[in-house]
C-alpha cells in the first residue's frame, strides 16, 4: 500500500492532477476506456489506483465503462470514469440512469473539438450543454469546470464531496489544453483535504426506504450486500424503489431529484471573480477560457476599461442569481467560450435584456487568444 | 432447505415466498409465458446452493425477464437495456465478496448487450448469467431479435426472418466462459441442478434457459400455447458435454440440452489481485492454476 494523497510539490498535467484529486478524494474503482485527450487519466488511475487497494478496469466500451462505474457505486466504493466528447455521448443514457437511481459518482469530459469525432487531439468547450441536457428526460446535474491542473485536482475533490452528498453523477467539464497541459500542483497532507461519504442508513433494515429523503432533500444511501434488500431501477419508482407507472409517483420522483439540487445552490455554486467590484463591463467565463479572460481584462484595465471578470466554476446548476444581481449594475457582459455560444445563452437569459451582451467565441480546435476578447471590449462599449 | 412455517390462520406460505417480493405480485409476465418457471428455479437454486444470499445480488437489464430483479427478494438492480452485465462487473469488483446473478433475456443479453457479454466472459467475471431464451423481444410486441430462427415470424420480419440466429452456448464458449448449459424451462429440475452448480462455480457460467413466448412469438408462428412445450418434450435431446458447434437451435431435427462445458481457470480479479495486489493475496490465498 502506497499513500493515497501523494503530499508535495510537483510539475504535472491536468490529465494526472485530475487522478491523483480523485485518489485524494477517497475513489477505490476507475471503469474507463481510452479516449484522446482523457486517456492520461486512465493511465495514471491503472498506475495508481491498485496501491490504495483499488481497481482499475478497462472496459469494452463507454456504455460499459459507465455502467460499471454505477454498479460500483452501489457495491460502496467511490468511483469514477474519464472520456472526452464521443465517449461523453455513449455514456449518456447511463449518466441518466446514475441520475435517476441517485447514484454518487463522478465523470470527466476532457473536451475536444466536436461535433462526431472531430479533433481528437484539439481543445474545445462544445460539451457544455450536453452536459446539463445530453441524456433524455427533464433532470437537475452538477457539472464544474477547472482552469488549471492545480484547480482540477481540488475540484475533483469536490466532485467526489457533492456526488456523495447529494447522490448523483458529477460532471467534471475541463478540456484538452487543461488536461494536456503541465503546471506546478502543490497536493496539501492528507489531513488538509476534506472528503464527504454518503450518509448511511440507521435503523432498522426492513422498514428502509432508499429513496426517502434526509432533511437536505437526500436519503441515505446502503451498500449492495449489506441486508437491505434493495430494489434500485431506472423506471419510475417511489421512495422504496419499486416502479410505480404513474402520474403521482413521477411527479414525486422528478421532485426529490429535482430539489436537491434547487434547495441547495448556495452549497453547490461556486463562482469566483477578478476585479468585479467596480467593472462596468463583466466578462463570464470559464475553464481555459477564463485564463484568455483574466489576461484580457488585465489589458484593458491598462487601457482605462473598467472590465472584471466573473469565473464560473459551476457551470450547472446554472449561477442564475450572480448574473442577475450583475445584470443590474454594470453597463454591458461579454461571454467568452470555445463553442458558438453555449453558456453565452445562458448569461443572456438571466441578463434579460436589461443590458447588451456579446459573445467572444470559437468553433473549436484552440485557445482564445486574449487579444480577441481586448478588441471586444474595446469596441463593442 | 428451508423449513416452510405452518401457521394456521394465514395462507400457507409458498416455500419460495422467503425471495420473492410478495408487496410486488402479481407480475407482469404473460398467461403462458414461461420466465416464471426460470424464475423459480432460479430462485431453488439460490435456496440449495447454500451460498449467503445476504451477499447475493441480481443484475438484470431491460425486457420482461429483466423484470425479475423487481420481484426477488435480495439486493436487485434493473438497469439499462443490454448493461446489466457491466453494471453487474462494477458491484463485484468494487466488493468482491459478493454473488452476482445476471438474470436477463435474449435481446437484452445478445443483440444490444453482446459486446459485454463477449468481454465479461473472456475476462472470467466471477458471475452466473442466466438468458432467458425467448426467441424474440417480448416485451415490445414480438419483434425479431438475435436468437429468432430463419424464417420464423415476427412483427418486423413479417415475412419471416433472413437471418440465422446465434447459437448461446457456442459463442459462451468461444468467449472464455468456465460453464456453460442450457436446458428449457419445461426441464426446471436439471435447470435448477445447472443454476445451483453455475452459482457454487468460481468464474463466468452462463445458463440458457429456453422458455415460450405464446402471446407474441408463438401467435405469428401458428403455435398454441402449448405447441412449443411440446417441442421441448419431444425435440430436446439431453446430451452432456456435446461440442458446443452442433448446438445450433434446430426445432425439426432435435434441441440439443445438457451441460456442455465445465473447467475452471482464474476469474479476472484472481489475475488483478495477483499482478497488481499482492497484499490482497496474502490475506485471502486463491488458488491459481496458471
Amino acid at each position: 500500500m502506497k499513500p493515497a494523497v501523494l503530499t508535495g510539490e510537483y510539475f504535472m498535467t491536468g490529465d494526472v492532477a485530475c487522478a491523483e484529486g480523485a485518489l485524494a478524494a477517497g475513489c477505490r474503482f476507475f471503469g474507463g476506456y481510452p479516449i484522446t485527450p482523457a486517456t492520461e487519466i486512465a493511465e495514471r488511475m491503472a498506475i495508481r489506483i491498485p496501491h490504495v487497494d483499488g481497481c482499475f478496469i478497462q472496459m469494452e466500451d463507454e456504455i460499459g465503462a459507465m455502467a460499471s462505474v454505477l454498479g460500483a457505486s452501489w457495491g460502496g466504493v467511490k468511483s469514477m470514469t474519464a472520456t472526452s466528447g464521443p465517449g461523453f455521448s455513449l455514456m449518456m443514457e447511463n449518466i441518466g440512469l446514475g441520475i435517476c437511481t441517485e447514484t454518487p459518482c463522478v465523470v470527466v469530459n476532457v473536451q475536444r473539438g466536436g461535433p462526431s469525432t472531430g479533433l481528437p487531439t484539439h481543445g474545445a468547450q462544445g460539451d457544455m450543454m450536453q452536459a446539463r441536457w445530453g441524456s433524455h428526460g427533464h433532470y437537475e446535474i452538477i457539472a464544474i469546470a477547472p482552469s488549471s491542473p492545480q484547480e482540477i485536482f481540488y475540484l475533483t475533490i469536490t466532485a467526489f464531496n457533492l456526488s456523495e452528498k447529494y447522490r448523483l453523477p458529477v460532471l467534471i467539464m475541463t478540456d484538452e489544453i487543461i488536461g494536456h497541459m503541465s503546471e506546478k500542483v502543490i497536493i496539501p497532507e492528507a489531513k488538509l483535504i476534506k472528503t464527504v461519504s454518503r450518509p448511511k442508513p440507521k435503523g432498522r433494515k426492513d422498514r428502509f426506504k432508499p429513496f426517502a429523503p434526509g432533511p437536505n432533500g437526500v436519503a441515505p444511501m446502503p451498500a449492495a450486500g449489506e441486508g437491505y434488500n434493495l430494489h434500485i431501477t431506472g423506471l419510475t419508482h417511489d421512495e422504496k424503489g419499486y416502479p410505480v407507472m404513474d402520474v403521482e409517483t413521477q411527479t414525486e420522483m422528478m421532485s426529490r431529484i429535482t430539489e436537491k439540487i434547487q434547495r441547495n445552490l448556495d452549497d453547490i455554486i461556486r463562482t469566483d471573480s477578478y476585479l468585479l467590484e467596480d467593472a462596468e463591463i463583466a466578462v463570464v467565463s470559464y475553464g481555459i477560457s477564463a485564463r484568455t479572460s483574466m489576461a484580457a481584462v488585465i489589458e484593458a484595465r491598462k487601457m482605462g476599461i473598467k472590465a472584471g471578470l466573473l469565473r464560473l466554476v459551476t457551470i450547472w446548476p446554472f449561477p442564475e442569481d450572480q448574473i442577475r444581481k450583475l445584470a443590474d449594475r454594470v453597463k454591458g457582459f461579454v461571454t467568452v467560450e470555445i463553442n458558438l455560444g453555449q453558456i453565452h445563452r445562458e448569461v443572456e437569459r438571466c441578463v434579460g435584456g436589461k443590458v447588451p451582451i456579446f459573445l467572444v467565441g470559437h468553433p473549436g480546435g484552440t485557445i482564445i487568444h486574449p487579444d480577441r476578447v481586448v478588441k471586444m471590449l474595446k469596441e463593442a462599449f | 432447505m428451508q423449513e416452510i412455517p405452518m401457521t394456521s390462520k394465514k395462507q400457507p406460505q409458498h416455500p419460495l415466498d422467503d425471495l420473492i417480493r410478495t408487496d410486488r405480485i402479481p407480475h407482469i409476465w404473460c398467461p403462458g409465458c414461461g420466465i416464471g418457471t426460470v424464475f423459480s428455479a432460479c430462485l431453488a437454486a439460490l435456496k440449495a446452493s447454500g451460498i449467503n444470499l445476504q451477499k447475493t445480488v441480481m443484475v438484470s437489464g431491460i425486457g420482461c425477464s429483466g423484470r425479475a430483479a423487481g420481484y426477488v427478494k435480495l439486493d436487485s438492480f434493473h438497469t439499462t437495456h443490454g448493461r446489466a452485465i457491466p453494471f453487474a462487473t462494477g458491484l463485484k469488483l468494487a466488493n468482491p465478496e459478493l454473488n452476482l446473478v445476471v438474470f436477463s433475456g435474449d435481446g437484452d443479453l445478445f443483440a444490444i448487450g453482446g459486446n459485454h457479454f463477449i468481454h465479461a466472459a473472456r475476462r472470467n467475471m466471477d458471475m452466473t448469467v442466466i438468458c432467458v431464451n425467448n426467441l424474440n423481444y417480448g416485451m415490445t410486441g414480438g419483434q425479431v431479435a438475435a436468437t429468432t430462427p430463419y424464417m420464423a415470424k415476427s412483427t418486423t420480419t413479417p415475412a419471416g426472418n433472413p437471418e440465422l440466429p446465434f447459437n448461446l452456448p457456442l459463442m459462451a464458449y468461444a468467449c472464455g466462459a468456465t460453464y456453460v448449459a442450457r436446458w428449457t424451462m419445461l426441464h426446471i429440475r436439471d435447470l435448477t441442478d445447472s443454476i445451483t452448480e453455475a452459482l457454487c462455480k468460481k468464474g463466468f457460467s452462463f445458463i440458457e434457459a429456453l422458455s415460450p413466448c405464446p402471446v407474441n412469438y408463438g401467435r405469428r408462428n401458428k403455435q398454441k400455447p402449448l405447441d412449443m412445450l411440446k417441442l421441448y418434450q419431444e425435440k430436446a435431446i439431453i446430451k452432456n458435454h456435446a461440442d458446443p458447434s452442433t448446438l445450433d437451435i434446430d426445432f425439426e431435427k432435435g434441441i440439443i440440452l445438457g451441460k456442455f462445458i465445465d473447467l475452471d481457470r482464474p476469474t479476472f480479479i484472481e489475475h488483478y489481485d495477483k499482478i497488481y495486489r499482492p497484499s490482497r493475496l496474502q490475506e485471502n490465498v486463491p488458488e491459481l492454476n496458471s
